[in-house]
């Protein structure tokens, strides 16, 4: 009995420890890092911090959201596979609930006028919440003319021609890449490290969430 | 249904990089474009999403995938959209990729942060013509316009908490509107 307690135990730590900070990851990607750190640094000592930076440079270049993909590398870190499943499900289980929640409850209440008003105010801060969010991308995005000139023809296909936005995708990684290939000459820009990214939005989101 | 949810999301989740909220065109184009929602009901479940806690993309693939096919379809949705990053950072995690700072990888990210900018850019703005806060002049959208204005104050120069926030702008909306 007690073997399999201690089995389970480790598991339930990665669970658990994900589970409790899920539900405060409010206000956008980076914005969970430091309280990732808080738990997974300070409290259950898995990492250290001089590796967080590494961690999160890896994690941020993944597809998906950067706080997801650092849960699963700690997670898989600490118990292979299966601990990164359960750092996962950890992270993604308490707002799944919560959205699943909320859509079922605004079905309900659909007519209600309070509902309603109250999901107009929120769609305002909401509004405001996605364009912080792209000053705070642009600032260490749009930093020479190149970079603006991309981000200018992006936004314009999108507001007049429709373009699929996965294109978009595709081609601002070609645009990067073919920018900065060996046999150009004279570059004077170096392209941004992506650790260094980090440190940008870092100083944004830092403390205070 | 529950495999077509499933192989968009997975191929929405595999684009994913560098920005959560992002997604949200890229997902609103997949959606809208197959019928399954209009952006009225898109723009709703952004809402949802918005206000919860958690990364704004997943959010919205387990909301659309709930709105569209259930408790199920939310499930499909959200397995979908996670599995492309879970294998890439268990591969990463196995190969320990040094690539991350090479030239291709540096540049590679360089034209994606435009990218990802003009899309958050769009989205913002997007979203907030469908839900009225930019639009034609009336006293809802003067209101909505005001409300975001001052949200937008409180989060970036004083950096109130996102959920206080919404709850003060949910709370604000009461008054105003009903």
């Amino acid at each position: 009995m007690i073997t399999i307690t201690n089995k389970i135990k480790p598991y339930w730590n990665i669970f658990w420890s994900f589970c409790k900070i899920s539900p405060l990851a409010f206000g956008g990607g980076y914005a969970m890092i430091p309280i990732i750190e808080k738990e997974v640094v300070g409290g259950r000592k898995w990492i250290q911090s001089e590796e967080m930076p590494d961690l999160i440079a890896i994690t941020g270049s993944a597809p998906g959201a950067v706080g997801i993909n650092t849960a699963v590398m700690i997670g898989y870190r600490i118990k292979g596979i299966l601990g990164g499943i359960t750092a996962l499900l950890g992270m993604v289980l308490p707002t799944f609930i919560i959205v699943v929640g909320l859509i079922i409850f605004i079905s309900i209440f659909k007519d209600n006028v309070k509902v309603r008003a109250a999901l107009e105010g929120i769609s305002s801060s909401v509004v405001a919440l996605i364009l912080i969010a792209a000053l705070r991308t642009g600032k260490s995005a749009l930093i020479d003319k190149p970079s603006l000139l991309l981000f200018a023809a992006a936004l314009v296909s999108l507001f007049f021609f429709s373009i699929n936005p996965l294109f978009l995708i595709v081609t601002g990684i070609v645009y990067g890449i073919l920018l900065h290939t060996p046999n150009r000459k004279g570059r004077k820009h170096v392209p941004q490290s992506v650790a260094s990214h980090y440190d940008n939005m870092q100083t944004f989101f830092g403390e205070g969430i | 249904m529950l495999w077509k949810l499933f192989f968009v999301f997975l191929k929405v989740g595999f684009f994913s990089f560098g920005g959560g909220y992002a997604m949200v065109p890229v997902i609103e184009n997949e959606v809208v474009s197959r019928g399954w929602l209009d952006h009225q009901q898109f723009a709703e479940l952004v809402s949802v999403a918005g206000m919860s806690p958690g990364p704004i993309a997943t959010n919205t693939s387990i909301a659309v995938g709930m709105k569209t096919a259930g408790i199920w379809g939310a499930v499909i949705a959200a397995a979908g959209s996670l599995i492309p990053s879970f294998l890439v950072i268990v591969c990463i995690s196995l190969f320990f990729m040094r690539s991350k700072d090479s030239r291709y990888m540096r540049g590679a990210f360089y034209g994606l942060r435009a990218i990802i900018t003009a899309l958050m850019l769009y989205a913002g703005i997007h979203f907030g013509l469908i839900n009225g806060v930019f639009s034609s002049i009336s006293i809802h959208s003067i209101f909505s316009f005001t409300l975001f204005i001052l949200a937008f104050i409180a989060l970036f120069r004083y950096r109130m908490h996102p959920f206080a926030v919404i709850v003060l702008s949910g709370m604000a909306g009461v008054v105003l509107y009903a």
